[in-house]
């Protein structure tokens, strides 16, 4: 039987303001050292990197901060939320993440995000090279084909929770354990109502890079990028025609790994994250 | 045919029972030119038959034998593990009334899921 016990990480709540507009975003934080800026997916939040933050060889050498973005997790959404659809857009998401490094005094970040978050460092690879150290997208991709129908996720017809969970279940690889499978679904299960879809809505829709990806210079900020084979929402083939889209770009295509590498199978996932770390720390000393 | 084996393995598993304690349908199984008729009562698979002239049904998935082959293998390879992976890469159609069966995404998935535990056996 395990011993109770109580894991090394910090959360707490940040109120900062993005275009005179204020927020209340819940982060964690463990570690020290480089700090290493986590992204979550579209319709979760940051208990997708529990395992990272407690990670004792990645928290010697980085201060590893994961927050929620607003509608998400334990953020609050903005004031008058209910008289607005909630749609994420490629300025929006840029300037949250960029406030939230600064306000956190995170100098020259490594970011990594998944999903929506693989999408939008390469954004942020390309608008602010000078303040980043690196990038690593996780199931990155320029476009996505959309294949279903989004407005069943937000639809009296269907309950939320289940459908978004339903959604997504399979872009986890069938090799991921159980428990983590499903602490994966639990998130989206919890997400708030049209909050997945209005992230698509920056995926799918508006937060197109195809006609971009060529403006950013690795020399400047280094972009890795990891992607699980089993997933068809980005898929290994989205992934790969981004990185070559992207001089200097590199690119490895994870085994028996879905779209949620961090969340579905940490053991698995640190693997290729750790090789990356230490790229990142060899630069450093350099 | 396996999915003969549906009522067996969906009816003796409680845990599924209770996800779909809610749906009652009838859907339409194509395996390539051979169309079967899934009955569901309250979460329990009460029939499976060989569709006859005039079938009726409210939601259809479409694929080929060979799709199905490989989306039931005990370990799917990449683009196979899912139905909305064999839709993503245009191997599956979903078709008719799909309400049910996005109310039911979970349950429906793991229903056809379970046919790959007879792969394992």
């Amino acid at each position: 039987m395990m011993n109770a016990y109580i894991e090394p990480i910090t959360g707490r709540y940040i109120n900062l303001k993005i275009q005179d507009v204020p927020y209340r975003i819940y982060y964690e934080e463990a570690g020290q050292g480089v700090p290493l800026l986590c992204l979550h997916t579209a319709g979760s939040d940051g208990r997708q990197y529990r395992a990272l933050l407690n990670d004792e060889e990645i928290t010697r050498s980085f201060r590893v901060v994961v927050f929620d973005m607003p509608w998400h997790g334990k953020s609050s959404p903005p004031s008058g939320w209910e008289r607005e659809e909630y749609r994420l857009t490629t300025e929006a998401y840029t300037n949250l993440i960029m406030t939230v490094a600064r306000t956190l005094d995170l100098e020259n970040p490594v970011v990594m995000g998944c999903s929506i978050g693989g999408r939008i460092v390469l954004n942020l690879a390309m608008q602010h090279a000078e303040e980043l150290r690196c990038v690593i997208g996780l199931q990155s991709s320029a476009r996505l084909h959309p294949y279903y129908d989004t407005s069943w996720l937000h639809h009296p017809d269907a309950h939320g929770g289940e459908v978004c969970a339903g959604i997504v279940s399979g872009l986890i690889a069938p090799q991921s354990p159980d428990n983590d499978r499903w602490e994966t679904l639990w998130h989206y299960m919890q997400g708030g109502p049209g909050i997945f879809k209005g992230d698509l809505y920056f995926f799918k829709i508006e937060g197109d890079m195809s006609d971009k990806l060529d403006l950013i210079d690795t020399a400047k900020c280094p972009v890795y990028m990891l992607t699980g084979e089993y997933d068809y929402a980005c898929s290994p083939e989205d992934s790969r025609a981004a990185a070559e889209a992207i001089p200097g770009a590199e690119l490895i295509i994870m085994s028996e790994l879905g779209h949620f590498p961090m969340s579905e199978n940490p053991e698995k996932f640190r693997t290729h994250l750790l090789p990356i770390l230490k790229k990142i720390l060899a630069a450093e000393s350099r | 045919m396996k999915i003969e084996a549906l009522p067996e393995l969906v009816n003796n598993d409680a845990a599924l029972l209770h996800r779909g304690r809610y749906l009652t349908t009838t859907f339409m199984l194509e395996i390539g030119d051979k169309q079967h008729i899934v009955k569901i009562h309250e979460g329990r698979i009460t029939d499976v038959t060989v569709a006859g002239v005039m079938p009726t049904w409210i939601f259809a998935l479409r694929a080929s034998a060979d799709t199905w082959k490989k989306f039931w293998a005990a370990v799917p390879e990449p683009g196979y593990n899912d139905i909305l992976a064999l839709v993503r890469f245009g191997r599956m159609r979903l078709e008719g009334n799909l309400q049910p069966l996005m109310a039911n995404l979970l349950y429906v998935k793991e229903v056809l899921a379970s046919i790959r535990k007879l792969e394992v056996k």
